[in-house]
């Protein structure tokens, strides 16, 4: 039976008089690719940033591991990791020097042997020596994600992973992601609004719309109840025409 | 903790905050040794200011008496106030190194705790310092054959009584930044210098008016170049102010880490650390 790795209650977020998220709750189960998914300003990034708590919730409570993290951040923290677009690694650092950084951080054992297997892995090996800011965006994409795998993290959060990258680039993260879950039973959530992601990736996807929950399903349960083809048909009827009640 | 079927787990080790800190240290004497202008930079503003008064004191040691039995307190004026000044400006640039390269986010999901930032920042603060006053107090005996290092082990004592208070001044400072955004940078260069005229670092604390002097000798600074003309004219150590210098700095660490703390929990409640950047 499938433990929650994630646990949040009634969490919301106000800005001032401006609703980020309405109460939502979450469970979500160990060992699956769970998608965040909405147009912008629907509360992916302020609920994976509540879930990493970079954020506190306005209200509520979120569990991870079973425990609570507001009270146990710190030792939670070493088996979680992420990577976004939106926080960069340092530029003037080399790839290899961010990346022992991290691993000191995180407390990696035998951080050499970790990043020439990530090196191997990622295919970053001819990156390692060079600057961060000196390398394109996808190659920095897989040196954060490079980074964001350093400690191996039981739970994954991964915010737009393949944003901005050509087509090829994306579909070979979007492979390394399927291939770092299956072999190491990782919890994966990833926030995106790439429909096509979300469906190759996910088992299960949380439709977010102007911060309130809206729906959640499988992909295939998703496209089979809007009667629809894609989830991009699915995401634009529940962008253009409200939404079904939360489950 | 609920434990899930991780079947490939990397071994990690339950760090304490000394590797943690390290860590931090290490991530910026990286970025120092892989630019050479920033080392050259740390050496060369201290070393144009102790030139600049270097010459004035060659020049005034003819014309005043004061000079003359100060033995060097200009020169050593404008050394201590550097530690001071680069002091927090070493501790504001490394916080805002991390907020310009929008690395805040990750270190902030990472195990390190706040107060262990704080601590690898004033590590930091000491080894930018240590560079910069250090290599121009060389320069300084070269120049001049002046040394500040006669002055034995009271500098000891002005050394730490001013890096301690440069580092709440840091806190502060970076707390204002993170709280206000990059807009707010330009505190980092400018603040320090509002106190500079009420520290008395060229002359004594008696020259300022009746009604600062209680402002003045609520700072550490005050103290300390009390202290230091008393060391350099009348060959004393005043126990009395550098008991004042450890209480007062003891103050200021304390509401430094505390203002910063809050600033940090503030941008927990507003979103402001995955947020920032150029």
């Amino acid at each position: 039976m499938a433990t929650d790795v994630i646990v949040a209650e009634t969490i919301s977020k106000r800005f001032g008089a401006v609703v980020a998220l309405e109460p939502m709750s979450l469970r979500i189960a160990a060992g699956g690719i769970v998608g965040l998914l909405g147009g912008n300003g629907a509360g992916k990034t302020t609920t994976m940033a509540m879930l990493l708590g970079l954020l506190r919730p306005s209200s509520g409570r979120i569990e991870i591991f079973g425990l609570e993290l507001e009270r146990h951040r710190y030792e939670l923290l070493p088996r979680m990791n992420f990577s976004s677009p939106y926080v960069d690694l340092p530029h003037r650092l080399t790839a290899l020097e961010n990346l022992r950084v991290y691993a000191r951080l995180y407390g990696v054992v035998r951080p050499e042997a970790r990043i020439a297997e990530l090196a191997d892995d990622l295919d970053i090996g001819n990156l390692l020596r060079r600057p961060v800011g000196k390398l394109s965006a996808g190659q920095r994409t897989r040196i954060a994600l490079a980074k964001s795998l350093i400690n191996r993290p039981a739970l994954l959060l991964l915010d737009e992973p393949t944003a901005s990258l050509d087509p090829d680039t994306a579909d070979w993260v979007r492979g390394y992601i399927q291939r770092y879950r299956a072999e190491s039973g990782a919890t994966i959530v990833l926030a995106s609004h790439n429909m096509a992601e979300v469906e190759r990736l996910c088992d299960d996807v949380i439709m977010l719309k102007a911060g309130r929950l809206v729906d959640r399903d499988s992909p295939a349960g998703l496209i089979a109840r809007y009667g629809r083809h894609t989830m991009e048909e699915v995401f634009l009827d529940i962008a253009r025409s409200g939404a079904r009640s939360a489950p | 903790m609920i434990d899930h079927d991780h079947r490939h787990t990397v071994e990690l080790r339950r760090t304490g905050p000394l590797t943690r800190i390290g860590a931090l240290v290490l991530r910026h004497l990286y970025l120092l040794r892989g630019s050479w202008p920033r080392l050259l930079e740390l050496i060369y503003w201290p070393t144009v200011q102790m030139i600049l008064w270097g010459m004035i004191t060659q020049f005034l040691v003819t014309e005043s008496v004061w000079v003359q039995q100060a033995g060097g307190a200009l020169i050593a004026g404008v050394l201590l106030w550097d530690v001071l000044f680069r002091g927090q400006l070493g501790f504001t640039l490394v916080f805002l190194e991390e907020m310009w390269s929008r690395n805040l986010g990750h270190l902030f999901v990472s195990p390190i705790r706040p107060i262990e930032m704080v601590a690898a920042f004033m590590l930091m603060s000491l080894i930018r310092t240590l560079i910069g006053v250090g290599g121009a107090s060389v320069i300084a005996i070269l120049l001049y054959h002046y040394s500040i290092f006669d002055m034995g082990l009271p500098l000891i004592a002005f050394f730490f009584g001013l890096i301690v208070m440069s580092w709440a001044l840091g806190l502060v400072v970076s707390a204002l930044i993170l709280r206000f955004g990059l807009g707010a940078e330009s505190l980092a260069w400018f603040l320090v210098f509002a106190l500079a005229p009420i520290s008395g670092v060229y002359y004594p604390i008696s020259v300022l008016p009746d009604w600062v002097e209680p402002i003045a000798f609520a700072l550490p600074s005050a103290h300390i170049f009390e202290g230091m003309r008393a060391v350099l004219i009348d060959h004393v150590v005043r126990w009395d102010l550098l008991r004042h210098v450890f209480l007062l700095d003891a103050a200021y660490l304390v509401i430094g880490v505390a203002v910063f703390l809050l600033a940090v929990r503030i941008a927990r409640q507003r979103g402001l650390l995955h947020q920032v950047g150029e």
